[in-house]
């Protein structure tokens, strides 16, 4: 079996009184994108720093690509790479200077390096204005090169710290494109942090649910909502002439259908107990002589989860 | 060590501080004022002084002075005595001003001017150790210090015995006790002001901030400076020596206490 790109078990960080992050233990897989969900303040970019060996455990231990990130942050950062939460870039200098700087960081061989750097400003759609100073950079345009300078030393492990906050949908979408393309193309590893539930459900093979430093959940998001998500949503279409008779039926059918349906046009929105009360449901309604155009249960998403989980820790 | 990353730094701050006005005025106007305009007011008032014949005030003020330093001076004739004494032994230890004042603001942009741009945080998630990122930070304010320094003294040179020569009619500066001045004691001074400006960053929200509290350096140099004039000492080739080794030690005390502190975790939880 391999063993995983980032193992962590009891990790703990105080700030005096704070825990920001409290025994957290957790497995991260080789290719995986990882999310790391949470509030502000849930411990998530404490997490980050703690995997890089940037700031000291209070507590517990980890490991990231087989090395301990406190007695060999060296090696291990020379193999991760970091998106931080603020683009931590040099506006005055120009986008070309950012990148090559941290290529003599990462000991990039030197033959290669303008050719990365070209490829990456070009990669990143930087490459016209790579000769200006960054000062005069959008907000979007800073954070492809944050993210192209995070890649320059082609890492194994990239950590994102909420790397489409403050961006435009456009923006968005366009960093997330490139994070999904790096993990399923080239094997990268990705550990996302972000409390975009919307953004990890879809980017996301599993998620780590954070709260107050607190790991509170972790799984798929399928896993998730199927084991927080108790109540099920689905839509009902009929021939229109015939809802009165199915607010008649539905009324009878406490075990099925909790409370009462909500209408909108020709749709019902009906809740259920649970995914086996679909085809007991539709069995009923067929044997009633109902015309079922749909029966359509609503997917549950990561955000129902949130809620859930918030509610239980109130 | 890794030079190849400890130059990138070096050279990355240097790149960024001389975008800063800040930086780059004092560099220019300092050693313009001090070091191009200054000997010539104080050649031409030396020369007005004689033929007013305030020289009995100049009297009076150079018997004041320590032997030793009268005995320097007795090889020139009593008119070239005052433009000797105040080209020569009056601003040496104003010349000191320089490699603190460039190496503290060059410190003060590398250090707490890098935590006000927020740019510390992704070097520090790069392979280069504590005490790389700590060396190549000092090495960059340093070397520039001294490559300034170097670069007024000759100008100083020029303009001092450009100033003098219709009184004096030949190449009188520098003597030995200068030589061992910029060779001796620059380097220790401008260490002097990267150190405590890394202490002064430590603490100091931004580059003004940190420049205000780092500026106290310049008291002990104003010492030196009232200690010569009211004649407690002189800028013998042997107090200048001593003075060197001094300010070495406190160096070397400083840096270590830096260097100590100058940890990872301790930069990225101060944020
Ligand atoms: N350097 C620090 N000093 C004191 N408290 C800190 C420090 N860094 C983080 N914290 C605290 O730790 C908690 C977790 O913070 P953080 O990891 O930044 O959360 P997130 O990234 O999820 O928003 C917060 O309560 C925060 O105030
Ligand atoms: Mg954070």
């Amino acid at each position: 079996m391999v063993s995983p790109v980032i193992q962590t078990s009891s990790l703990t960080r105080h700030f005096g009184e704070i825990k920001a992050v409290d025994q957290l233990t957790l497995e991260v897989q080789a290719g995986e994108i990882f999310g790391f969900l949470g509030h502000n303040g849930a411990g998530k970019t404490t997490t980050v720093r703690l995997l890089n060996g940037v700031i000291e455990a209070t507590s517990g231990e980890a490991r990231v690509l087989g090395l301990n990130p406190q007695t060999q942050g060296s090696a291990l950062r020379a193999r991760t790479g970091v998106l931080t939460e603020t683009p931590s870039l040099d506006e005055r200098l120009t986008a070309r200077d950012n990148l090559s700087i941290y290529a003599d960081l990462y000991n990039f061989p030197r033959a290669d390096v303008s050719a990365r750097v070209h490829f990456l400003l070009t990669e990143f759609e930087l490459a016209e204005r790579a000769d200006e100073k960054v000062a005069g950079y959008s907000k979007g345009m800073k954070q492809r090169l944050a993210l192209a300078r995070a890649l320059l030393h082609k890492p194994e492990v990239l950590f994102l710290d909420e790397p489409t906050s403050g961006l435009d949908p456009v923006a968005a979408r366009h960093v997330n494109d490139l994070v999904e393309h790096l993990a399923r193309r080239e094997g990268c590893t990705v550990f996302l942090c972000t409390h975009n539930l919307v953004e990890a459900q879809k980017l996301c093979d599993r998620v780590a649910v954070m709260e107050h430093g607190h790991l509170v959940a972790l799984g798929t998001p399928s896993d998730l909502t199927r084991q927080y998500v108790k109540r099920l949503d689905v839509d009902l279409e009929v021939d229109p002439t015939q809802i009165e008779l199915v607010l008649q039926i539905v009324q009878g059918l406490p075990q099925l259908v909790s409370g009462p349906p909500k209408q909108k046009k020709d749709m019902l929105t009906l809740t259920l107990s649970g995914r086996k009360a679909i085809p007991e449901l539709l069995h009923i309604l067929v044997q009633k002589g109902l015309h079922v155009y749909r029966l359509a249960p609503q997917e549950a998403n990561l955000e129902e989860v949130y809620f859930a989980l918030h509610g239980n820790t109130q | 060590m890794n030079t190849r990353a400890i130059l990138a730094i070096a050279r990355k701050d240097l790149k960024v501080a001389i975008q800063n006005k800040g930086v780059v005025l004092p560099i220019i106007i300092l050693p313009l004022v001090l070091f191009v305009i200054l000997p010539w007011i104080m050649a031409y008032a030396s020369s007005f002084t004689e033929t007013t014949g305030a020289s009995n005030d100049i009297g009076e003020l150079l018997a004041r002075m320590p032997a030793g330093l009268l005995h320097e001076l007795s090889g020139f004739a009593p008119n070239q005595q005052l433009i000797v004494f105040s080209l020569v032994y009056m601003l040496a230890p104003m010349f000191l001003i320089m490699p603190l004042m460039v190496s503290s603001v060059l410190a003060a942009d590398s250090f707490a001017g890098e935590k006000e741009r927020k740019t510390l945080e992704a070097l520090l998630y790069t392979p280069i150790t504590d005490q790389e990122l700590f060396a190549a930070k000092l090495l960059g304010s340093w070397t520039t210090a001294l490559a300034v320094t170097l670069l007024s003294f000759i100008v100083y040179a020029v303009m001092v015995n450009a100033a003098g020569w219709q009184s004096i009619g030949r190449i009188f500066f520098p003597n030995w006790m200068w030589i061992a001045l910029v060779v001796w004691v620059t380097p220790a001074v401008a260490g002097l002001g990267l150190v405590v400006m890394v202490f002064a960053s430590a603490r100091a929200q931004g580059f003004q901030d940190a420049y205000q509290t780092g500026g106290l350096v310049v008291l002990p140099v104003i010492a030196l400076m009232v200690g010569q004039v009211s004649g407690v000492m002189y800028f013998s080739l042997s107090v200048v020596m001593i003075v060197g080794l001094a300010i070495w030690l406190i160096d070397a005390v400083l840096l270590w206490f830096a260097s100590k502190s100058f940890r990872r975790s301790q930069l990225m939880t101060k944020f």
